[in-house]
């Protein structure tokens, strides 16, 4: 693509300022975080006294840790998968030609509009079990026990009180996935479908073996957007629950900031953070190459 | 013509750029000569009020001196924190700013040399008679004094609604078997007897801290942050056996509620009791309810005769840029003026023993009584008996045992962490 020597340094010239500035201020800091979680550093001084994988080792042998992993690994896979359930639902309802298509869409996709703090705070209130949707379920003469959010209850490793954050996440989310694959469903070409209907094929066949597979790097896309924001979820759980019951709703992020800012030691918090970091890392690496290659090819 | 052009432009951007950065400069330096930069986490009602009211006898005093008060919102104060730590390490510290005294600045900024002594500004004035030897203890390191304490909660207070004690015919408890005969009483009665929260992660560190001083006593409670009591001994087991046995009788959404909900669920008489920091006594008058009518207050059961304290205090930093204008913040925070004018108005009592008891309502005069009256111990909970790292990790172990109520799990974490700490 580079014809020449002179565009090349045109081009590097261009470049070159948000090349250092991510260098610095991303990749930079990255190694400094790498070197603090190897580090003393307790309390405001720095300390870069090494200390080998000790914070690494205290992280992976303290229960709370143990915990947030559980939690963060339930919370992805139940998360993605609803919001691509629900996603796609909506989109196929949506996408056969149904009357005010466009208020629909709206509405499902508005939830992504709020920032996570809002979603927190407004089911925070919802599922409170004292004044909350319980309520309205007794009224209604359903079961109205529920603990939600503050219930301590464990299944096989997986916090029940995690279920009121995966609603509330992919309450948030499902719109997006929504809006992707209707998206995807445009693109498909008509006659590929008809073709299908021609020959005999019921709508499930169609769906299953035309649309679904049609819709892979869709559903690629999202699983990646929903994970990295899912490793990393924060805000949400800040806003809605904090630590819960026995840190039944505990994440990693929620550790690393606590360890850090609130308990001054800023090694085994640095630890935490390059931790998520790998856990991100395991998720879009894999992405990017594969995404590379293909450009390539 | 083109060349003309250019040089008229070069000529206005230079004629811009030069009052411009003059400006900067006169910017960049008028702090470090007349300047005071406060830094808190005051931002509800009663509090960032009080320290308007404070700021305000110091600008009347010192009109020159332009003061700015740097307010950091949230956390409980971990914000204000954060900020703090990436300042001073930075080398740029505020001229002075809202810490907790005891731990929470000796663990923090003294040991690590961000702080200059202050004990003269005491000494100077007379004053080091007027302070409670318990808490010139408690601000101090090696034999200086780090910061001056503007004011004094109590936190070993148990609230409750008089209304349901009365209709009930029951007595607020005053001992731990006092508690439990009444918790089980208003149980049966369908009333949660205690209020618990949660949601911060340390409120329930803040009851078993009463609940150790009434298994404990003053002398051996000092011990746990000194090394000198075993958290691991038959004593502080029966304290933990007695807390497991408390939450038997809480709130089930303690998890969900932070300190003022709790306090909310007695106001309506939907829980007895609840044991919080003097701040209730705040939050109460400020829904409108009448003290000793609507609520009211006593030690927590066991802890009669004891006052458990916390603080707030400023200090100095060493580089703080205008360390005249400190000191005599400082001294006005100190003075018996400047204790009675924030005190009334924060719902905090003074930490100086010659009060104008005449400014105090009923409830900061109960409390002015007992802390001139009872052994006065530092709150792990809020920062005053362990330095930060110490009182997060105790919170995570009181977290575990609140569920798990595992007293052989908790007693060795514990023990672990004050061996890691103590000293």
């Amino acid at each position: 693509m580079i014809r020449s020597k002179r565009e090349l340094t045109k081009a590097v010239v261009i470049v070159s300022p948000s090349i250092v500035l991510v260098g610095v201020f991303v990749y930079g800091f990255i190694l400094w975080s790498l070197r603090t979680s190897v580090s003393a550093w307790e309390g405001i001084r720095p300390d870069y006294t090494f200390v080998g994988l000790r914070n690494y080792i205290n992280l992976f042998q303290s229960t709370r840790f143990q915990i947030d992993l559980w939690n963060t690994a339930y919370f992805t896979v139940f998360f993605i998968a609803l919001c691509i359930v629900l996603g796609f639902l909506l989109a196929f309802l949506i996408n056969r030609d149904v009357r005010g298509e466009g208020v629909f869409r709206t509405i499902y996709l508005f939830p992504m509009a709020l920032s996570f703090i809002v979603t927190g705070v407004v089911w925070r209130w919802m599922l409170n079990p004292t004044f909350g949707v319980n309520i309205l379920l007794a009224n209604l003469g359903l079961p109205s026990d529920w603990g939600w959010y503050t219930d301590p209850t464990r299944i096989a490793g997986f916090h029940v009180a995690l279920t009121s954050l995966i609603l509330a996440a992919s309450w948030q989310f499902a719109g997006y996935t929504m809006a992707i694959y209707l998206a995807g469903l445009r693109s498909i070409p008509h006659d590929v479908i008809e073709s299908a209907r021609m020959d005999g094929a019921s709508e499930v066949l169609i769906v299953r073996k035309v649309i679904l597979p049609m819709l892979r790097p869709i559903t690629l896309s999202a699983v990646i957007v929903l994970g990295h924001i899912s490793l990393k979820i924060f805000d949400l759980v800040m806003a809605m629950t904090g630590r819960g019951p026995r840190f039944a709703t505990d994440f990693p992020g929620v550790f690393m900031f606590e360890t850090t800012f609130t308990g001054n030691r800023y090694g085994e918090g640095a630890a935490i953070s390059i931790v998520m970091l790998l856990m991100v890392a395991l998720v879009i690496i894999p992405y990017l190459v594969h995404t590379f290659r293909k450009e390539d090819q | 013509m083109n060349t003309r052009r250019l040089v008229l432009f070069v000529a206005m951007v230079l004629l811009l750029l030069v009052p411009m950065a003059a400006q900067a400069r006169g910017a960049a330096e008028e702090p470090t000569e007349e300047g005071l930069e406060i830094v808190t986490w005051w931002t509800a009602g009663g509090e960032a009020e009080a320290l308007a009211a404070l700021i305000d006898i110091y600008r009347e005093r010192y009109p020159d001196v332009e003061v700015m008060n740097s307010t950091v919102a949230g956390g409980g104060g971990s914000q204000a924190r954060g900020v703090l730590a990436s300042r001073m390490v930075g080398g740029r510290p505020p001229d002075t700013f809202q810490v907790h005294g005891g731990a929470g600045i000796i663990g923090t900024w003294v040991v690590d040399d961000f702080m200059a002594p202050v004990t003269h500004i005491l000494e100077d004035n007379d004053w080091l008679d007027v302070f409670p030897e318990d808490v010139i203890d408690i601000i101090s390191y090696e034999g200086e004094i780090y910061s001056i304490p503007v004011n004094i909660h109590r936190s070993n207070v148990m609230w409750y609604n008089t209304a349901v004690f009365e209709d009930n015919n029951l007595a607020p408890p005053q001992t731990l078997d006092d508690f439990f005969s009444v918790a089980q009483e208003l149980q049966q009665l369908g009333i949660t007897p205690l209020a618990l929260a949660g949601t911060d992660g340390w409120e329930p560190t803040h009851l078993l801290e009463s609940v150790l001083l009434a298994e404990l006593g003053a002398e051996a409670y000092r011990g746990l942050w000194d090394g000198r009591t075993a958290w691991d001994g038959t004593q502080t087991r029966e304290a933990l056996a007695t807390f497991i046995a408390m939450l038997d009788y809480i709130n089930p959404d303690q998890s969900a509620i932070t300190n003022i909900d709790a306090a909310e669920y007695v106001a309506e008489g939907e829980a007895a009791m609840t044991v919080m920091g003097d701040w209730v006594h705040g939050f109460y008058l400020a829904i409108g309810l009448t003290p000793g009518e609507d609520y009211g207050w006593a030690p927590t059961p066991g802890t009669g005769g004891n006052f458990i304290m916390l603080t707030d205090t400023f200090g100095l930093p060493i580089d703080a840029p205008n360390p005249g204008n400190v000191e005599r913040w400082l001294t006005l925070v100190a003075s018996r003026e400047g204790q009675d004018t924030f005190n009334p108005i924060k719902g905090s009592i003074s930490a100086r023993t010659d009060a104008d008891r005449d400014k105090y309502d009923v409830y900061l005069l109960s409390a002015m009584d007992d802390f001139a009256r009872d052994s006065i111990v530092p709150s792990v909970a809020h920062g005053a008996a362990a330095e930060v790292g110490w009182m997060s990790r105790i919170n995570d172990a009181v977290t575990f045992l609140v569920e798990d109520k595992d007293i052989d799990a908790a007693a060795a974490e514990l023990q672990s962490l004050a061996d890691q700490y103590a000293r």
